[in-house]
């Protein structure tokens, strides 16, 4: 929290907008062009988010070129940690720490296609039909207020359940064709207020072409939230895919942190008590997923910035009232 | 820091000895806490006698508002009351020190002695509950030995007072206008009867019209219940028209404090003159130039 | 009225989607489910009956007719609440295994849900009110929380308290050594009921709880810097009634509009965590049915499942409509 949005101007004296913070500051205008107003600044949520998705990603792109064949049964079998096993081994022999690694990239694989087709899809039918309105738009929101409430892994599971053979690439586009609608409705919202602002309104009036307003006008100030809409996609397909292939309908043929909980389950891992196979595949998920979560809540504050201020504030006049600033008064510090 | 005193005249000073004082500010300093501290509000004292209508005015950004939200303590962070001393002049006679006020007694005086009507007519209702509910809360707050029909009934009383349909109590912001909502505002504020209400550019958000209808309901209630009112905005004009003081306020100081008149005929700061000049069409007889609309000053652009 | 009128619709226009969705899915399918259905069942050792063979002409239609003949057929029977007989318990009705099953699942799910949202919006709203001190710290525990995935958690704590610490049952929604004769109406039922269930409602508790605080957070410290919280403590109001109807009760909206997309991952969450432990609800009757190939089974939950959700976002939208006087108006 080095420094905050209220920056007082040095000419203070001028007027500076910090002294109207005592009444609400509303989200600024939007910015256009500035990028760097629209990263987060480095607080330690973000430090530990960015560290837990990094370093798992890291360890998804480089450790199943450093580690064992997974698929190398001569070792004896459920094997607690040890030197030659760091993790130890499962019921058939095969080293954990290698099927981790193989898993991670499996996992991160089906998270990103995922993310990367529900967030193409929120676009077609959330700005589109907040952009361009009328029947347009009556008809796609329909669309996805249905999509929206019909249960999605249900669905997926029935689906999946038809399919023979399912690969890795087909359960990601069947997970991404049935999880657009949430970001979609929060970017058709976006997109509607945008529509309305006197800078979308005067390139309408210059006589731009619609796809051109949609990609310079109004994506560009869609940035923040479309970010935080893919990282949102993408921790809930990492946890479908979990889900899925944890009931046997997971890829088939491909390891992911799902398949391996699957194996785990199915081969008595929790009765025999072999926690090194069990419990490394949903750590990684949910820290993973604790990671986005956080750099998710830092692009939040940069959306809304009130998120970020009004908490620091609390936090430097509660160091004011401690150094002794505020005017001596018998009264307790007061609730804000 | 030297404190200078606001510019100020014997006419104004003789104007004083005349009044009453109702509230009295002395040497009121606001910090934001940000980094660096932004001290918005620099060692003012202010005085508000009972009945008048002291006009505060000043840009955008002025300390104005910082000022008022500390007279009553509705500071919220980052900003602090770092210095001075607020007191109110009951009437019956009891100085209450409004700095010294524990949370319990803070919240006992607030809207009983002094109410307060906000520039956001938008936002200032809850969306979610009634008028009544509204109103219902000051008076379970406050009066609570006030029976549910005792209630209703003073309700509906002050939503006649300031000219809006009693059948409105079950109403929602959202159903009501922008003058509505400032006028219910006002009935709100209204309701205790108060000795001073504080009014943050309460016509700001309105248009010319509804702004003039407000005003006039704001003068008539004044003189039928002699409240006193700090009256904010950076409208000059207004409040040339309608308060019998006017501080000039800039970058958290009173650069000059005067009666209503003097400040128009005789103005001795420069910055009082500058926001004068940016009126064009001041000039006339006090209380009946044309406005024009302007709501926006242009000064120090 | 307009606004109970359009929600009423829109349902209407989503149950009709979701039936139709449910009617069309075997026909987009690679392969043909017809010819997969009888073959697992001749693999398992069954034969195909005529209530078999009307049970897959049900769901796959006759090869004779046109789509539309099916599309009809399909739904006169659904209106018979006819929805085929199961292949793994031949033959009971499909109806009357999702009977047995959606009261469990409904109790389970319905009560941890209210559980966890009561008490996440609860946490957020003081979380959001105490913005900017200690409570700010339980933002990464709740992201934890939020990503830890529902069966994971199960087995964990099956791990722990059942197996290891023995304090909880392993698996089931009751004690069938001591009812044999399955769910009674007795006072001893429910308890043994009641206690099968802590583990599995605990499950959900925690999954969920994590992001119900984290949005409810976010949207109180939004709203606290709104006029009308800033008017009510002008006013002189107590904290607990600016806490509570100024501040929580505006902030809580988001969090109901967005009940239907959380409530998705708990229903998400729950079918998985039945398999876990056994519960004899309907997510671990649609895992049966999907690993015995039941379609008709199969396609019986996912057409309850549906259904029971369309209920529940239902009943959200008409409390949202309570407590929100805009939602009445604008439509």
């Amino acid at each position: 929290m080095s420094d905050i949005d209220l920056t007082p101007s040095a000419g203070a004296d001028v007027g500076s907008p910090a002294t109207e913070a005592a009444r609400p500051t509303l989200s600024g205008p939007p910015q256009r062009g500035g990028v760097k107003a629209f990263l987060p600044r480095l607080t330690g949520k973000l430090a530990v988010g960015l560290f837990l998705t990094i370093g798992i990603s890291l360890f998804a792109i480089i450790a199943p070129y450093v580690t064992q064949d997974p698929r190398n049964y001569d070792s004896d079998r459920f094997l607690p940690p040890s030197g030659a096993h760091l993790l130890g081994t499962n019921n058939l022999g095969a080293d954990v720490l290698a099927q981790l690694a193989e898993g991670a990239a499996g996992s991160l694989m089906v998270g990103l296609v995922t993310g990367g087709i529900a967030i193409f899809l929120s676009l077609v039918f959330g700005i589109i039909a907040g952009y361009i309105g009328g029947w347009t738009d009556e008809v796609l929101s329909l669309i996805t207020s249905i999509m929206l409430v019909i249960p999605g892994l249900p669905l997926i599971i029935v689906i999946a359940a038809y399919l023979e053979s399912r690969s890795l690439i087909v359960i990601a586009i069947i997970l991404g064709l049935t999880s657009w609608a949430g970001p979609a409705i929060v970017l058709r919202t976006q997109a509607r207020s945008l529509r309305n602002r006197d800078y979308v309104a005067a390139a309408r009036v210059a006589g731009e072409r619609p796809h051109r307003i949609i990609l310079v006008e109004i994506l560009p100030n869609l940035l923040p939230l479309l970010a935080a809409q893919f990282l949102g996609a993408f921790i809930a397909a990492i946890l479908a895919e979990a889900g899925l292939s944890f009931l046997g309908l997971g890829p088939s043929g491909s390891l992911t942190w799902g398949v391996m909980l699957n194996q785990a389950m199915a081969h008595n891992a929790f009765q025999v008590g072999a926690w090194w196979w069990f419990v490394p595949p949903g750590l990684l998920i949910a820290l993973f997923g604790c990671g986005l979560s956080l750099i998710n809540f830092s692009i939040d504050e940069i959306i809304n910035p009130k998120l970020r201020n009004a908490p620091a504030a609390v936090k430097s006049v509660r160091k004011a009232r401690k150094a002794g600033a505020e005017v001596a008064s018998s009264a307790t510090p007061k609730e804000a | 820091m030297t404190i200078t005193a606001p510019l100020s005249s014997a006419e104004h000073a003789a104007y004083l000895a005349q009044q009453t004082p109702v509230l009295t500010a002395t040497n009121v300093s606001v910090t934001y806490e940000v980094k660096p501290p932004v001290e918005a509000v620099k060692h003012v004292s202010l005085t508000l006698n009972r009945g008048e209508i002291l006009g505060l005015a000043g840009e955008s950004g002025c300390g104005k508002t910082t000022l008022a939200y500390g007279l009553n303590r509705l500071l919220k962070p980052p900003a602090l009351l770092t210095s001075g001393s607020v007191t109110f002049h009951d009437e019956s006679g009891e100085d209450i020190d409004v700095v010294a006020l524990g949370d319990k007694q803070l919240r006992a005086f607030r809207w009983d002695k002094v109410s307060m009507v906000f520039q956001g007519a938008m936002n200032s209702l809850n969306p979610v509950i009634s008028i009544r509910a509204q109103l219902h809360d000051i008076f379970t707050t406050h009066r609570p030995a006030m029976s549910r029909k005792e209630k209703e009934e003073r309700s509906a009383e002050l939503l006649q007072l300031v000219g809006v349909d009693p059948n409105r109590l079950g109403s929602f912001a959202h159903e009501l206008s922008g003058g509505m909502r400032q006028r219910v505002m006002i009935a709100m504020a209204l309701a205790l009867s108060p000795q001073v209400m504080i009014m943050d550019e309460p016509t700001t958000a309105l248009d010319v019209v509804v702004q003039r209808g407000i005003l006039r309901e704001i003068m008539r209630l004044r003189e039928r219940f002699n409240f006193a009112v700090v009256f904010i905005t950076h409208d000059l004009p207004l409040l040339l028209e309608i308060s019998d003081r006017i501080a000039v306020m800039r970058a958290g100081e009173i650069v000059e404090l005067d009666t209503a008149e003097n400040i128009l005929n005789a103005p001795q700061h420069e910055y009082t003159k500058k926001l004068l000049g940016s009126f064009p069409s001041l000039f006339g007889e006090r209380g009946d130039f044309v406005r024009t609309g302007i709501t926006e000053t242009e000064v120090g652009k | 009225m307009k606004f109970y009128v359009r929600r009423i619709t829109f349902y209407l226009v989503t149950l009709w989607a979701a039936i139709s969705l449910n009617f069309f899915i075997p026909k987009l399918m690679p392969g043909n489910p017809a010819d997969i259905f009888r073959e697992n069942l001749l693999r398992q050792g069954g034969e195909i009956t005529p209530a078999m063979e009307q049970t897959i002409q049900l769901l796959f239609g006759s090869p004779d007719d046109s789509l539309w003949e099916q599309y009809t057929r399909y739904w006169s029977n659904l209106l018979q609440w006819d929805l085929g007989v199961s292949t793994t318990k031949y033959p009971t009705p499909v109806t009357e295994l999702l009977a047995e099953a959606l009261p469990w699942t409904l109790v389970l799910v319905g009560t941890a849900t209210v559980i966890a949202f009561v008490l996440g919006v609860g946490l957020g709203a003081w979380a959001g009110w105490k913005r900017g001190t200690w409570v700010d710290s339980l933002i990464p525990g709740s992201a934890l929380l939020q990503s830890i995935p529902y069966f994971w958690l199960a087995l964990v704590l099956v791990a722990v308290f059942s197996v290891n610490l023995g304090w909880f049952p392993i698996i089931g929604g009751y004690s069938a050594r001591e009812f044999r004769a399955g769910p009674e109406m007795s006072w001893a039922f429910v308890s043994n009921a009641a206690f099968h269930a802590i583990l599995p409602a605990a499950t959900i508790v925690i999954s969920s709880v994590g992001g119900w605080l984290i949005g409810m957070r976010n949207m109180m410290v939004a709203t606290l810097s709104e006029d009308y919280v800033t008017t009510a403590e002008a006013k002189g109001l107590k904290p607990s009634r600016v806490f509570l109807t100024y501040a929580t009760r505006n902030a809580s909206l988001p969090s109901l509009a967005g009940f239907t997309i959380t409530l998705g991952f708990v229903v998400a969450g729950s079918i998985v965590m039945e398999q876990v432990f056994s519960y004899p609800g309907i997510g671990k009757l649609m895992i049966t049915a999907v690993t015995q190939k039941d379609f008709a089974l199969m396609q019986g939950v996912f057409l309850v499942i549906t259904l029971t959700v369309l209920a529940a976002n239902f009943v959200m939208d008409i409390f949202y409509g309570l407590i929100d006087p805009r939602a009445r108006q604008n439509v």
